[in-house]
């Protein structure tokens, strides 16, 4: 027994020691990494103000409302979404592959990756941390309806339910159903309500007119 | 590998947390790490199949007790060791010790980072000819490799059909172990719950997966 206790706490040590001060083992990598001449610090803090700044889910809302008013544009996005975005001529390439998919009253798509966190950045930014963990990695595939009930989503008990796992480097991004009480909002009111849940397929957009 | 970062299906995990008006990064060093990630692997020196293997390679209390940006920043620190770019004794000393070596694409600066934000291609034309159509049945291949694939365990073994075929793309089994690109097939395929899960599943929920060629047989 006590050999058992002695092997538990140097593993709990060992991982504990994996994990620990990471901010200074960062710190401590990047200055490495530097002093070898492998990479200009400036240019890590331009990559880290684009991922604050430029990305995020803003984009994939225009692109959603965008497709809510333009039956044309949303006929092309699901058609072949890499090039109906990229004739929009302001977003930064979204690879070779991203494939949209439509919420219908018949069906409610849902996206993971239950191997990474594969997630299509450019249109939506970096990944929240719940998408990239194991609760919900592990579940959506099995049980949506109650990672739904999780986010306090219902939906119809004979709505069917498509998920996604990204398992390529293909992206995919949900067109969510337009609510009901939009009629007359102008795009960028639309993008308002589009969030970013809703293009994963974990939220419902709500009809709330933006302040 | 059948490691535990292949979670589909898994239970226990509890429930999904969400975190209202999450910020990019929780701490500076997040940013860091993904910047540092992202420059490195910019350099030319892995792909990216490497770099998920490498989270792969954590031990499995590592990879599940570890963070998002721990998980890259172990990753990137394993992979820089292994390929001799940077040494233990550098990161005990917490400075580099001796010159950097070569890098395939030389080093990281401002003129680079345009370059990656803009997603990098993985379609890779061939002149080969699909074995599967839309609409075939498929069985997802028995296969256990030790090393990096992109066919999680809970679909192997299982009947799916093909519903998407997205042309010839640099394959992971591959590119991860070193760097051949070795273009497949890739096809969406998918599967009803009760094929996946048992009878007792929800009959109206069905899983896709993206699966190249050679994770497939005729059924």
């Amino acid at each position: 027994m006590a050999g058992k206790h002695d092997d538990h706490d140097h593993h709990d040590h060992d991982h504990g020691s994996e994990l620990s001060d990471t901010q200074l083992r960062v710190r401590a990598l990047e200055t490495i990494l530097t002093e070898k001449g492998y990479v200009d610090p400036k240019a890590l803090d331009a990559i880290v103000e684009a991922y604050e700044t430029k990305v995020g889910p803003h984009n994939g809302a225009r692109v959603i409302a965008k497709a809510w008013i333009d039956p044309e544009f949303k006929k092309a996005l699901l058609a072949d979404a890499t090039k109906a975005i990229a004739g929009l001529g302001h977003f930064s390439r979204v690879g070779d592959h991203l494939v949209a998919v439509e919420n219908t009253p018949k069906t409610h798509n849902m996206i993971v990756c239950t191997l990474c966190s594969c997630y299509p950045w450019e249109m939506l930014g970096l990944p929240p941390v719940w998408y990239k963990a194991a609760p919900y990695r592990s579940r959506a595939v099995k049980d949506p309806r109650g990672v739904l009930a999780d986010f306090g989503v219902t939906l119809p008990k004979d709505t069917e339910i498509r998920v996604w796992d990204s398992t390529a480097e293909t992206r995919f991004l949900v067109v969510p159903m337009r609510p009901e009480g939009t009629q007359g909002w102008s795009e960028e009111q639309l993008a308002e309500i589009v969030t970013r849940d809703s293009m994963i397929g974990t939220g419902l957009p709500q009809a709330k007119r933006p302040a | 590998m059948n490691g535990v970062h292949d979670m589909g299906g898994m239970d226990g995990f509890g429930k999904v947390e969400v975190e209202q008006n999450e910020p990019p990064f929780h701490e500076k060093w997040e940013g860091r790490v993904l910047a540092m990630n992202r420059a490195m692997g910019a350099t030319g020196i892995w792909n990216i199949d490497m770099s998920r293997h490498a989270r792969e390679l954590l031990a499995p209390p590592v990879y599940l007790a570890a963070t998002y940006y721990q998980k890259w920043f172990l990753g990137l620190r394993n992979m820089l060791v292994e390929r001799g770019y940077i040494d233990a004794d550098e990161i005990k000393a917490g400075h580099a010790l001796r010159p950097g070596k070569p890098l395939k694409r030389g080093p990281f600066g401002m003129k680079d980072v345009e370059r990656i934000l803009n997603r990098a291609k993985f379609g890779r034309p061939t002149n080969t000819q699909p074995k599967f159509k839309i609409g075939d049945k498929v069985r997802c291949k028995n296969i256990n490799p030790a090393t990096h694939t992109r066919l999680p365990r809970y679909v192997r073994g299982h009947v799916g059909v093909v519903e998407l075929n997205h042309g010839t793309h640099v394959y992971p089994d591959s590119a991860s172990i070193d760097g051949t690109e070795n273009p497949q097939w890739l096809y969406t395929v998918v599967f009803t719950s009760r094929e996946l899960w048992g009878e007792d599943a929800d009959p109206t929920i069905k899983i896709s997966i993206d699966a190249f060629e050679p994770y497939l047989d005729p059924a």
